[in-house]
C-alpha cells in the first residue's frame, strides 16, 4: 500500500491518510482532484470495484463529506476516498462514466442530500421518495420528527417504554425504581 | 343502493385528460349481504375457510409469512394459501412498516382485490409507527388509509401469533364482523383525502378497478 500512496500523494495533493486496518485505508483529496484520482485508482492501481458512494453531513463545518469506497481484488485492499464539498452549493463531478452503477448512488445522494452530479443519468427522477416537497431528508437540519408529526400524525395513547427503567421499576418497586 | 348511485363519479384528477378516458370513474358499491341470514352465515363460513393471502411483503414482518407456508407451521391446515396477484387473493397482510412509496402500491393492490377482502396489520408499525414513529418516510397509523380488520402486535410477531390471527380472523368472518371493505367504500372520500395527504404524486385513478 505504501508505494502506491507515496505516488498518489505526490501527484494528487492527498492529505489525512489513515490506515485504519491492514485492509482498509482512507485518504482525503480536494474536490477538483477527486474524479481524476478515482480514475487513476481504477485504471492504473487496480481498484476496479466500487463498493459504494455515501455521504456524511458535517453541518458544523458547512460541508458534505463524500466517501467513495474502492476495492482492489488483487491485493485485497479497500480504499476510502474522502472528498469534502461545500454544503451550500453541493455539487460534485459525476463518475458514472467509470462505473455504470455509480449513477444509482448519485441519484440517491441527489434525493437524500440534494447534491448535484451534472451529467449523471436520470438524476432528477424520484428514487425512494415520490412526490417529495421538502428539503432533502438526510440533511441534518431537516427535523424528521416534526415532519412526521405534521404529515403522518401520531396515534393517541402511544407510549415508549425504556427497557432499563421498566426493569428497574419491576425489580426494585419499593425503592421507587432506583437500584 | 340509491344513496350510492347519487354520489358523483370519481374525478380522477391525478390523470391527464387523455388517460382519464381510459379509466373507470364509477364509485365502488358496498357488499350487501344475502337477505336470508342462514345463507349469509353459510357464505361467511365458506369465506372463512378459504383465505388466500396476497404475496406482497411490505416490510420486515413479511418474513414471517414464509415459514407460515412451509412444513413447520403449515397454514394450509386452515385453508390458507398464497396467491401472486391481488385479483386472486382475499387477505392482505400488511407485513410491517409501510413507507409512502409502498402505501401507494398497497392502495392500488387492495382496490384491485375482489371482495370479500380482509386486511391483517402485522407488527407494531402499521398500528402506531413502531420504531419508525419519527421517520420521514413511513406512515404512523395504517387505518387512516385503509380499513384494518385485525391487528397483530409485536416486533416482530412469531408465526404462531400470525396463525392465531388467522384463527381470529376466521371467527370474525363467521360472525360477520369483518366489514372493512364496506367501511372503505362507505367512507371512500375520507380515506382518499387521507391517502392524498401523504401520497403527493397521485398519478393513478381515484379507485383502481
Amino acid at each position: 500500500m505504501n508505494e502506491i500512496l507515496e505516488r498518489l500523494v505526490r501527484d494528487f495533493d492527498i492529505t489525512d491518510i489513515n490506515e485504519r486496518s491492514p485492509a482498509l485505508t482512507t485518504l482525503k483529496v480536494k474536490k477538483d482532484n477527486g474524479e481524476r484520482l478515482i480514475r487513476e485508482l481504477r485504471d492504473r492501481m487496480d481498484f476496479t470495484h466500487l463498493n459504494f458512494i455515501t455521504c456524511t453531513d458535517w453541518i458544523e463545518n458547512g460541508i458534505f463529506r463524500l466517501v467513495y469506497m474502492l476495492h482492489n481484488y488483487t491485493t485485497r485492499q479497500t480504499l476510502g476516498v474522502h472528498i469534502d464539498i461545500d454544503r451550500e452549493n453541493a455539487e460534485m463531478t459525476s463518475i458514472h462514466t467509470l462505473w455504470a452503477q455509480a449513477w444509482t448512488y448519485q441519484r440517491e445522494l441527489r434525493e437524500m442530500y440534494g447534491i448535484r452530479f451534472p451529467g449523471s443519468p436520470r438524476l432528477d427522477e424520484d428514487f425512494c421518495l415520490e412526490g417529495w416537497d421538502q428539503m432533502p431528508p438526510m440533511r441534518r437540519d431537516f427535523d424528521t420528527a416534526k415532519f412526521s408529526e405534521e404529515r403522518f400524525g401520531h396515534r393517541e395513547g402511544r407510549v415508549s417504554i425504556v427497557p432499563r427503567d421498566h426493569m428497574k421499576a419491576q425489580l426494585y418497586p419499593d425503592r421507587g425504581g432506583s437500584e | 343502493m340509491s344513496k350510492h348511485t347519487a354520489a358523483p363519479p370519481l374525478e380522477n384528477a391525478g390523470l391527464s385528460a387523455e388517460d382519464r378516458q381510459l379509466f373507470c370513474d364509477a364509485r365502488p358499491r358496498p357488499y350487501e349481504p344475502y337477505p336470508v341470514k342462514a345463507i349469509e352465515d353459510f357464505a361467511n363460513w365458506a369465506r372463512a375457510n378459504s383465505l388466500w393471502i396476497l404475496a406482497f411483503g411490505t416490510g420486515c414482518c413479511s418474513i414471517e409469512l414464509r415459514p407460515l407456508m412451509t412444513a413447520r407451521f403449515d397454514a394450509s391446515r386452515f385453508g390458507v394459501a398464497g396467491r401472486p396477484t391481488p385479483r386472486q387473493s382475499s387477505v392482505f397482510i400488511i407485513g410491517g412498516y409501510v413507507s409512502v412509496k409502498t402505501l401507494k402500491r398497497i392502495v392500488r393492490s387492495y382496490e384491485q382485490m375482489q371482495g370479500p377482502k380482509f386486511i391483517i396489520a402485522l407488527g407494531s408499525c402499521p398500528a402506531n409507527g413502531g420504531m419508525y414513529f419519527d421517520s420521514y418516510n413511513t406512515i404512523n397509523q395504517f387505518d387512516l388509509y385503509l380499513p384494518v380488520d385485525l391487528y397483530v402486535t409485536g416486533c416482530m410477531p412469531r408465526p404462531e401469533a400470525l396463525l392465531h390471527a388467522i384463527l381470529d380472523l376466521q371467527d370474525d368472518i363467521k360472525q360477520g364482523k369483518c366489514d372493512g371493505a364496506n367501511r372503505y367504500i362507505e367512507h371512500l372520500d375520507w380515506y382518499k383525502a387521507n391517502q392524498k395527504k401523504v401520497i403527493r404524486d397521485w398519478n393513478m385513478p381515484d379507485y383502481n378497478w
